[in-house]
């Protein structure tokens, strides 16, 4: 029915429909604060487990929370409940407006995403403290769950296809590249990396089909894709869209967005072996996946300049706007940390940077300087717009926001290159006689002093994060309504070159 | 000529063109990285002494897993000077290839586990697992006391089987007598010549310290016990250990 007044409002060439489309938003809305509250969850579980390694009384004595079952849900608290629907969120909201076409669907569809993936991620997180993982990381729910996601995700590229599919625009925008590779590809990583053998069908318990090193091949060929997928390619997507959006102006570069969009998604699935430098995996396959993480550098930074190039000539909105300023930062993170990978993929880097916490330094680089902040940015840009309010409620508490999560990521990558580097250092550390210089506990008493700065920079970005959750709730429950949305000529962004 | 940001433009107009184009893009590495590891014979090393886990030590291999102990345990030792001192010979593909899930792992906030086996005794493993900072001060390894409970292996068969299914050659014989193959090995007193003769160098051990119930504990030491224990080094060739044809 409303899908009939929708396509009966916009005729061939006109351009004037934006409002008459009748933009499904419910479900969005509903996105968007499930996005803000899982952000809360997720780094509260952080801060938990940054504090066990710290403090290891903080265990409790009690099964259920120790740091092996609550490092997963800290990971996939922050990876597929803040990213995922963040992404879920902001893929409905930009199909649309950039297809103008209503959501495939509608309503429901909207809906039965929003449900159905929450559904999942709280059947994983259950999971995880009563003991129930597959033992493989970023894949840890089990061949249940993992069904249920396979099939809300297919649903999901349906909805998503079939909104590009009935739309307005010839050309489909590049932000729905992004999200359509970071979807079908997510998917193929899915099923591939999860194919296991249930103990029976009532028990919650299964075994992966492939083992040892073949298995270790398709699980970081999953997790670096992760990586490259759900973290890279549907947060670019992020920032195709927001980033014009906020600056007002259009992408940069149409051309380079070609480039940086195939190039990208070509390499990206090479670079797994480079999780598996010096292991049991035979050399041809980590030369491979080195070679290709160096490769990888060059679109993820022309994917870098074409996001911060589209600034040219608003350059002074970063003054003003401090959302955009999140946007932005959030790209310079992400060009910082695609550096620092490509380097870490060296065999000779990763000989001392493997198995400590420089890696886990990069990937919170990587994922609180770029997931979050281009997510953090894009909230601020969805709650007035999704509740037709002027802006958000305090300009002012985003400052302090940025400012707090900011120093935040600073003291943690910052402790733990100087843990990371120091403790690999240690352990090949020898004496005058030739002898081990350190024993394994001594590298673990030097982390001390690290892990306690890690911590309160974990504790900085939550109340970040809590400041944020509050100045979100205040533009919604604020009563300053917006003007009438401005109709645009077209809600496309795209560059005309 | 070619024109191929007008090219571009026909596949940008094209849903099902651009996602089947986008597939392919993304299926290429995955497939040159992968098909070959199970291709080439050699990925597996060709030693001698590999055998399936026993029921004891598979039921600890799941306890390992369910605790997510691969968060701060690795269990893959790189081919370097210091860590062939620190924890022996370099791990052999071979010594995972019944491993369902690999349990390699990714960050050594404690040590590597891979060659753990017999370097400590049954009852340092019991106390320390119990409460790690009674007898190494300064870890900050979780306790895990509560693993001193009945160990609840009814459905091993069930697990025996899909990892049959999986590939591990668990024979009739072993899956028949997998409940009592699992109590035999947790009772240091009972003839177990059986056992003993279906899997090599398997260890029979009061490994909780209490050779009455089958708890928790006593199959993660077993499992902990075995680790790196398998494949004797002194036979081991150069040649053997090449991975490629």
């Amino acid at each position: 029915m409303a899908a009939a007044t929708a396509t009966a409002a916009l005729a061939p060439g006109q351009a004037s429909g934006v409002r008459e489309v009748g933009y499904v938003e419910a479900p969005i809305r509903a996105f968007a604060v499930i996005t803000a509250f899982w952000g809360v969850v997720g780094f509260l579980a952080g801060v938990v487990i940054a504090s066990q390694l710290a403090f290891p009384l903080l265990n409790l004595d009690l099964e259920w929370t120790t740091f092996g079952r609550l490092r997963p849900l800290h990971t996939s608290a922050v990876i597929f409940a803040f990213g995922g629907n963040a992404l879920l969120g902001t893929s409905l909201y930009v199909v649309q407006r950039t297809c103008r076409a209503r959501l495939f669907g509608g309503e429901e569809a909207g809906w039965f995403l929003f449900w159905g993936y929450n559904f999942f991620i709280v059947m994983a997180a259950l999971g995880y403290v009563l003991g129930i993982t597959q033992g493989k990381e970023y894949a840890e729910p089990e061949w249940y769950v993992d069904l249920w996601l396979t099939f809300v995700w297919v649903a999901y590229l349906i909805i998503f296809g079939g909104t590009i599919i009935k739309r307005e625009e010839p050309h489909i925008y590049v932000a729905n590249w992004f999200y359509l590779a970071f979807i079908i590809t997510i998917a193929m990583l899915h099923i591939g990396n999860n194919i296991s053998i249930p103990v029976s069908l009532g028990s919650s318990q299964s075994y992966s089909a492939p083992a040892g090193v073949q298995g270790a091949m398709i699980q970081w060929w999953y997790g670096h894709n992760a990586v490259g997928f759900f973290l890279t390619a549907g947060f670019l997507a992020m920032m195709y869209y927001f980033i014009p959006k906020q600056a007002n102006r259009p992408v940069y570069s149409y051309r380079l967005s070609i480039v940086h969009f195939w190039t990208l998604i070509f390499l990206y699935i090479w670079a797994g072996p480079h999780h598996l430098h010096y292991t049991a995996l035979p050399d041809w396959a980590q030369v491979l996946g080195m070679v290709f993480s160096v490769m990888l550098w060059m679109p993820s930074w022309g994917g870098m300049i074409n996001g911060l190039m589209t600034l040219s000539g608003a350059w002074d909105k970063l003054r003003t706007n401090a959302a955009l300023r999140f946007s932005v930062t959030a790209v310079g993170f992400y060009g910082m940390s695609t550096f620092e990978g490509p380097v870490m993929s060296i065999r000779a880097v990763n000989g001392l940077s493997h198995y400590t916490d420089w890696t886990i330094g990069h990937v919170h680089s990587g994922a609180m300087g770029w997931v979050g902040f281009i997510t953090f940015g894009a909230l601020y840009y969805l709650f007035p717009a999704l509740w037709k309010k002027k802006g958000v409620w305090s300009e002012k508490l985003i400052a302090w926001h940025f400012w707090l999560a900011t120093l935040g990521i600073v003291f943690y990558i910052t402790a733990m290159w100087v843990s990371g580097i120091m403790q690999g250092l240690m352990w090949r550390a020898y004496d005058e006689l030739g002898f081990l210089q350190y024993s394994f506990v001594e590298t673990v008493e030097a982390m001390h002093p690290y892990y306690v700065i890690r911590m309160l920079g974990g504790v900085l970005y939550l109340s970040g994060m809590l400041i944020m959750a509050f100045n979100l709730w205040k533009t919604v429950t604020s009563s300053e309504a917006a003007e009438p949305e401005p109709v645009p000529s077209s809600a496309i962004a795209v560059a005309a070159e | 000529m070619f024109n191929w940001l007008r090219d571009h433009g026909v596949i940008e107009r094209n849903l099902i063109l651009m996602g089947v184009l986008t597939l392919i893009t993304v299926s290429i590495g995955g497939l040159v990285q992968i098909v070959p590891l199970f291709a080439v014979e050699t990925t597996i090393e060709r030693v001698s002494g590999v055998r399936p886990y026993t029921p004891l030590e598979q039921a600890g291999r799941d306890i390992y897993v369910r605790e997510g102990c691969y968060l701060c345990h690795s269990q893959m030792i790189r081919p370097f000077r210091d860590e062939l001192e620190r924890y022996g010979h370099y791990s052999l593909a071979a010594e995972s290839m019944y491993d369902h899930p690999f349990q390699w792992g990714s960050k050594r906030t404690g040590p590597d586990l891979a060659r753990v086996g017999g370097r400590y005794s049954d009852d340092w493993h019991a106390a320390h697992l119990r409460s790690p900072r009674a007898v190494v001060p300064a870890s900050v390894m979780p306790p895990y006391a509560f693993l001193d409970r009945p160990l609840d292996a009814r459905d091993i068969q069930d697990r025996m089987r899909a990892l049959r299914v999986t590939g591990v050659p668990y024979t009739d014989d072993m899956i028949a007598n997998a409940a009592a193959d699992l109590r035999a090995q947790a009772s240091p007193d009972v003839d177990a010549s059986g056992f003993q003769g279906r899997y090599a160098r398997a260890r029979q051990g009061a490994f909780d310290g209490d050779p009455g119930v089958v708890t928790e504990m006593d199959a993660l030491v077993a499992y902990l016990q075995m680790l790196g224990t398998l494949v004797d080094f002194r036979d081991v060739t150069p040649a053997q250990l090449r991975q490629q044809p």
